[in-house]
């Protein structure tokens, strides 16, 4: 018995070997490289020769560099990228949490519709998917050219609004171009737990009397938490970084800049400080999902007590 | 390897922290300082080279490369072609020469890129036995592929800013920017916007704040690559935009214009003067949404008292230290940049020449009409800062002029603040 399990266990160290060797080279490895590189100092200019010459070992200098928006220092200069990190974190947040909470809302909504049973529902489901099977940067294009001046947006609604010129039309309308891109996701995850209450239960309810709100709230909203809580983490991890559709629509101005758009920007500057950047990029989505996992009971890979977890708070 | 080294201090970060900073200091490595050797080898190699390019839209490359080899059986180019953005193109030179590729021969830069890869030791000085003839090229041109006074690439083509204006509006272009301010009341008359540029936060931004300011008499970058935007001459040039858009001589909706949308606006009758490149001029000739075909004309931008001081675009033909036949390489130089190509060049692509002879060549006039005005407009251009930290003294230009011309800091704010943040970047 004992050695069955042994030898078993050998056996499946083996067979799932390549995998891990796959994922060291193309998850740790970058991981940890970054994590180094983020320990050292950019370039910098030799006086003398004017070429480049390696900066050397930097410690935490580029970390506090970007927590503490320090260069060389003095308090960073507007212009400069380190004097963006904390505006830069507030508005990927902003836009994590308004995105999320219209797309769960929004989703939600969806999911019940496309879960009754009507005449041209593989239609309607096929048709909600559109968005989101598009790719984010023709959807970016397609919203930048909508929210021009010019645009479609203010010929129909007959304002006059500068959408990508000033501050909160252009987070609105980055807004917007996500909820209508994504909101499709979500319905659909949801639509999936939705599917897997079975009908008895809401017959049941049904026969003791329980209302249209009560079931929704005593019966739907329970059961579908698990996938509920799956496509909130998923859509959480995915709007924290944002990219595309900034970087497309606003170039980072007037308060749209996100953590990985002065990633890539600072790549450009040096990639040591990049390298520290995305680093604590990765940090801080790390801890978000952890919290997620550990206190929200969102538990994606589906574990042998899932339930228990979901009943501690 | 040196990175298993540094793998220590990763583990013990919170309680050694301090101590490793001070004494692993010394483990910067190679890089930039290995160039000089490289640029000293296969200087009379000859064999196939690599050429390469952003997407060659106009289709003018292949043919010329198809010239070339058919003459030079033993030294064949082959032609690799990049994607059409700039961003994808920089980032694909960057990682070819840090990994030190011999498979990038001769490579062509933005004016802009030109300084940060001299700097990092991956383009190949023209000097001594790599030395090329540029006394026929425009010297602005030649200032852009110049860095710490050495040259370092060819220029190949060049582009500057030009002034589109309704000539049924106003008969005479204005020949200074108070002038043209001067005329605004006209486009106000007609109800239409008086004068845009590129004002979107993008490198068009950079283009045109360096214009505004340099038009002023002042720089953004002094030789010795330290900031000089504190300057009386810098703070009227952007006081010059500053103080028009919050009159209404630029309109409102400027600030989210890139090059297409500033062309739209001007070819659908909106604006009553436009500073864009030259590849407008035939658009609003021919495009059928255009307005305004027959009631626009061009002219240098107005100045402070003469014609303004343009920005330049183009490119930059540079080798690749690690080129394995250099003296090819220097061959293919000299083709790409002959006036036959360059003529080529012109009439195929409408990419403007560097020779300065080709700007009065009668057949080429006569198909561009535009060439005599750029030719002025070249002729007064300053290269936008020339500095191996340019993708930093963009940024600071452009979020600190956006945020002076939409009056969010005033215009001495901007460049205290523009100051500081280009000298915190070179050091």
């Amino acid at each position: 018995m004992d050695r069955k399990a042994k030898t078993q266990g050998r056996a499946g160290l083996l067979l799932i070997a390549p995998t891990l060797v796959l994922l060291a080279i193309v998850i740790v490895y970058p991981v940890i490289n970054a994590m180094v590189m983020s320990f050292q100092k950019d370039q910098g200019l030799d006086p003398v020769t004017k070429t480049f010459v390696q900066g050397g070992y930097a410690g935490f200098d580029n970390f506090v560099h970007w927590l503490t928006q320090t260069c060389g220092g003095a308090a960073c200069a507007p212009g400069s990228l380190g004097s963006q990190f904390w505006s830069a974190t507030g508005t990927t947040f902003f836009f994590t949490i308004v995105t999320v909470a219209l797309e769960t809302v929004l989703g939600f909504w969806m999911a019940v519709i496309m879960a009754r049973t009507f005449r041209g529902r593989s239609a309607l489901r096929a048709a909600v998917l559109v968005p989101w099977a598009i790719p984010t940067a023709v959807t970016a294009k397609l919203w930048f050219f909508i929210f021009a001046f010019e645009g479609i947006a203010n010929k129909l609604f007959n304002t006059s609004i500068l959408w990508t010129g000033s501050e909160w039309p252009a987070r609105w309308a980055i807004i917007i171009a996500d909820v209508w891109k994504t909101t499709p996701f979500m319905a659909l995850l949801i639509l999936a737990g939705l599917q897997i209450i079975p009908a008895e239960v809401y017959e049941a309810a049904r026969v003791d009397g329980a209302s249209a709100w009560q079931r929704f709230t005593q019966i739907t909203l329970p059961l579908v938490k698990p996938a509920l809580m799956v496509a909130i983490l998923f859509r959480v991890l995915d709007a924290l970084r944002m990219y595309d559709l900034p970087a497309i629509m606003t170039q980072g101005s007037n308060g749209t800049t996100t953590l990985s758009i002065l990633v890539v920007d600072q790549i450009r500057q040096g990639f040591n400080s990049a390298a520290a950047l995305s680093t604590i990029t990765f940090l801080i989505i790390f801890i978000v999902a952890f919290i997620f996992v550990r206190f929200l009971g969102a538990n994606a890979v589906a574990s042998a007590t899932p339930t228990k977890k979901g009943k501690e708070q | 390897m040196k990175r298993s080294r540094q793998l220590g201090p990763l583990a013990a970060v919170a309680v050694l922290a301090l101590t490793m900073a001070a004494c692993s200091s010394g483990s910067s490595g190679g890089g930039g300082g290995s160039a000089s050797g490289d640029a000293a080898n296969n200087l009379t190699d000859r064999g196939p080279i690599t050429y390469v390019q952003g997407k060659d839209n106009s289709n003018v490359v292949r043919p010329l490369v198809d010239k070339w080899n058919a003459a030079h059986p033993d030294e064949k180019v082959t032609f690799k072609e990049q994607s059409d953005q700039a961003d994808q193109q920089h980032d694909d030179l960057v990682q070819h020469f840090q990994a030190k590729g011999s498979d990038y021969d001769v490579v062509d830069v933005d004016v802009v890129w030109t300084a940060e890869f001299a700097a990092k030791g991956w383009l190949q000085p023209l000097k001594d036995q790599m030395a090329i003839d540029t006394s026929a090229m425009l010297p602005a041109t030649v200032k852009t592929a110049t860095y710490n006074n050495t040259l370092f690439a060819a220029p190949q083509t060049s582009d500057g800013g030009i002034l589109y204006y309704r000539k049924d509006l106003v008969p005479t272009p204005p020949k200074t920017w108070d002038e043209m301010m001067g005329m605004c009341s006209i486009a106000k008359a007609q109800n239409i916007g008086c004068y845009a540029g590129q004002l979107a936060k993008y490198e068009g931004l950079t283009v045109n704040v360096a214009e505004a300011i340099n038009t002023a008499g002042g720089t953004i970058v002094g030789a010795d690559g330290k900031p000089t935007v504190n300057t009386p001459e810098a703070k009227a040039g952007l006081q010059n935009l500053a103080t028009a858009y919050k009159d209404g001589n630029i309109p409102t909706e400027a600030i989210t214009f890139q090059e297409e949308q500033s062309r739209q606006a001007f070819e659908s009758g909106k604006l009553m003067f436009l500073r864009n490149w030259p590849y407008v001029y035939n658009l609003a000739k021919t495009d059928g949404a255009s307005t305004v075909k027959d009631t626009f004309g061009i002219a240098p931008l107005p100045g402070k008292d003469g014609p303004g001081a343009s920005s330049l675009g183009g490119h930059n033909l540079a080798v690749s230290v690690y080129s394995k036949h250099k003296a090819t390489d220097k061959d293919f130089l000299a083709f790409m940049t002959s006036a036959e190509t360059e003529k080529f060049y012109a009439t195929q692509g409408s990419l403007a020449p560097v020779l300065g002879a080709l700007y009065s060549d009668a057949a080429l006039v006569q198909q561009l009409p535009y060439l005599p005005v750029l030719k002025t407009s070249i002729d007064n251009a300053v290269p936008r800062p020339v500095t191996p930290f340019y993708p930093a003294v963009t940024k600071a230009v452009q979020d600190n002029a956006y945020a002076a011309i939409k009056g969010d800091k005033s215009v001495d704010q901007a460049l205290t603040d523009m100051q500081s943040a280009i000298s915190s970047a070179g050091s």
